[in-house]
């Protein structure tokens, strides 16, 4: 953690962290201590006064079946998003790991979506699944099924999944390759030796020396999916229809902008908060765990 | 030595190149519609292959921008990302290293409380304390700013974390060399730690490019005026204005300019990428 020569100058080190500090306090660490202070809060409509309610807004939240209804959405978002993004792009990691020629143009390939914003991805695929232009909306209706996002909820939760997968499965690709590419051939040779056929030597050596690798993505990608995916929503579908997908993040966003219910929005803030300091704490577990033996 | 049988080689190659038409598909569309005339698109299916109309409908949008979209013209759009991108990237270099190495070489009360408030910033996405953080530069008057824009976007811990990390692996024989020769600290990070950081800093450069030109909702709420418009944010807009006025192959040749500038940058550095992006594992 330090070294053992050091240099003395005491104002030089506060100095050179000033910059970062600053920011911090300012646009950070004070934000989230309002956030905090405003969760117990109730503000009358004009706000002409506040008042300290304890713990009112979070009942008020957990009893409001809007809230339930995003946190079930999310659920069932990331869950997807999650599960879809890490299976294909295992697949991709696994074939491109198997083939001698070419792997790399498919790595080039396959690597950029990663650079796509997620609005900029929910609007590519609002393009694809468009009513009037949308060529899968266009090869739905030839195989019978009326593709329209603006009135069926199903479609469009499906519709910000694909999106939100498609731009994740480059990143995860590149972590699985290089799990793989990390796996000793001599354990693979043995086993083949052994007699193990192709599916055991997957399931049975690559599959669980790669756990720590496919642990950390779901951490991950369910963190990108519960806060990096608010473009996609926002673009696309603006929560809707009806409810049908408000993500937690959205609706922070929604409530505290547009509905201006502080006290409600900050309640939210915190529960976002907690999810996430809860994952932060298991993605640094692995880091330090890799730090140790690399 | 493993057995290669040929079957599997084929299904390999057929999954890889089904993956890479998948995944390629929405860009084929998106750049096959930005060169199209109106009438060719709305008439379904939408045309598979390049139209003639790019340079008139890029020319459009960079000039003009896109009817009924309530946003300025893409060239401004794209320069206030660039701007943005390139502020955050290197703000967020600078005082990461600044302050990872004032933690490593120097020893002072309160440091281990200084790594930890950088730290916590790592737990705080913008989207989850959007609405005080929105009053903080509202209050400072920030609002419609390049600064706005950008400084409070520029405080990283995962930057510093990373740096920290590359210092300690650097041997103390060269601060010990250095401080014989007379360096200060100023002279020793700048002849030595920063030139000895530099593959750290390119790959960082990378990853914290793209993150700066893809912010969406934090200049979505910062700026109302259109001179501080950035180029993804303006999505929403987009896909609204196609309700109004069918302008699809204008949108499209949008969407190829907002992604085209990161899309580039991972291709052509996709050393630094890589590296970046497993280092910060961001």
């Amino acid at each position: 953690m330090h070294k053992r020569v050091t240099f003395r100058e005491r104002w030089l080190a506060l100095l050179l962290l000033a910059p970062q500090l600053a920011i911090t306090l300012v646009f950070f660490i004070w934000p989230a201590g309002r956030a905090l202070w405003q969760s117990v809060l109730l503000e009358d409509p004009f706000g002409l006064s506040t008042r300290f309610v304890w713990f009112d807004n979070f009942a008020r939240l957990f009893a409001d079946p809007l809230y339930l209804n995003a946190l079930r959405v999310t659920l069932i978002f990331s869950a997807a998003v999650a599960a879809s993004g890490i299976a294909s792009a295992l697949l991709l990691a696994v074939m491109a790991d198997h083939v001698l020629r070419g792997a790399a143009i498919y790595k080039t390939l396959l690597i950029w979506p990663y650079a796509v914003a997620p609005a900029v991805a929910g609007l590519l695929w609002f393009f694809l699944f468009h009513p009037t232009v949308g060529i899968l909306a266009w090869l739905l209706r030839q195989a019978g099924i009326e593709w329209n996002h603006k009135l069926d909820g199903g479609q469009a939760l499906m519709l910000v999944i694909v999106a939100a997968t498609w731009k994740q499965i480059s990143y995860n690709f590149l972590f699985f390759l290089a799990g793989l590419q990390s796996i000793p051939r001599s354990l693979i040779e043995a086993a083949a030796i052994d007699g193990a056929s192709p599916g055991q030597r997957f399931w049975k050596i690559v599959f669980p020396l790669l756990s720590p690798t496919t642990f950390f993505l779901i951490v991950v990608n369910v963190v990108y999916a519960f806060f990096d995916t608010f473009g996609i929503v926002h673009a696309v579908t603006e929560g809707g229809p009806g409810q049908d997908t408000t993500i937690l993040v959205y609706k922070v966003f929604k409530d505290g902008f547009i509905a201006l219910d502080l006290g409600g929005s900050a309640a939210q803030s915190v529960i976002l908060l907690l999810i996430v300091s809860v994952l932060t704490v298991f993605q640094f577990r692995f880091i330090e765990r890799r730090v140790q033996y690399a | 030595m493993v057995e290669r049988r040929p079957i599997f080689d084929a299904i390999a190659h057929l999954t890889l190149i089904l993956g890479v038409v998948v995944v390629g598909l929405p860009i084929w569309i998106v750049l096959v519609t930005s060169t199209q005339r109106m009438e060719d698109v709305l008439a379904a299916p939408i045309p598979m292959w390049f139209g003639d109309r790019a340079l008139e409908n890029y020319a459009a949008v960079l000039g003009v921008g896109v009817q009924g979209s309530h946003t300025g013209p893409v060239a401004r759009m794209m320069l206030n990302s660039l701007i943005m991108a390139l502020a955050i990237a290197i703000g967020k270099i600078t005082i990461s290293l600044l302050s990872a190495f004032a933690i490593v070489y120097f020893r002072f009360p309160g440091r281990m409380l200084a790594f930890w408030t950088i730290f916590l910033t790592l737990m705080l996405p913008v989207e989850v304390r959007i609405l005080p953080t929105f009053e903080v530069v509202a209050n400072l008057g920030l609002l419609n700013s390049y600064l706005g824009l950008t400084v409070p976007l520029i405080a990283s811990a995962t930057a510093t974390f990373l740096f920290r990390q590359f210092f300690l692996t650097v041997p103390e024989e060269l601060t010990e060399a250095a401080r014989v020769d007379g360096a200060g600290p100023l002279r020793f990070l700048w002849s030595i730690l920063i030139p000895l950081s530099r593959t750290s800093i390119a790959a960082l450069f990378v990853i914290l490019f793209i993150y700066g030109w893809n912010q969406y909702l934090w200049p979505l709420l910062v700026t109302t005026d259109e001179r501080y418009q950035t180029i993804v944010m303006t999505m929403q807009r987009l896909v609204e204005a196609t309700d109004a006025a069918p302008e699809f192959h204008h949108v499209a040749a949008v969407a190829m300019l907002a992604m085209l500038p990161p899309v580039l940058v991972v291709i052509l550095m996709q050393r630094w990428f890589v590296k970046g992006l497993t280092d910060t594992e961001k």
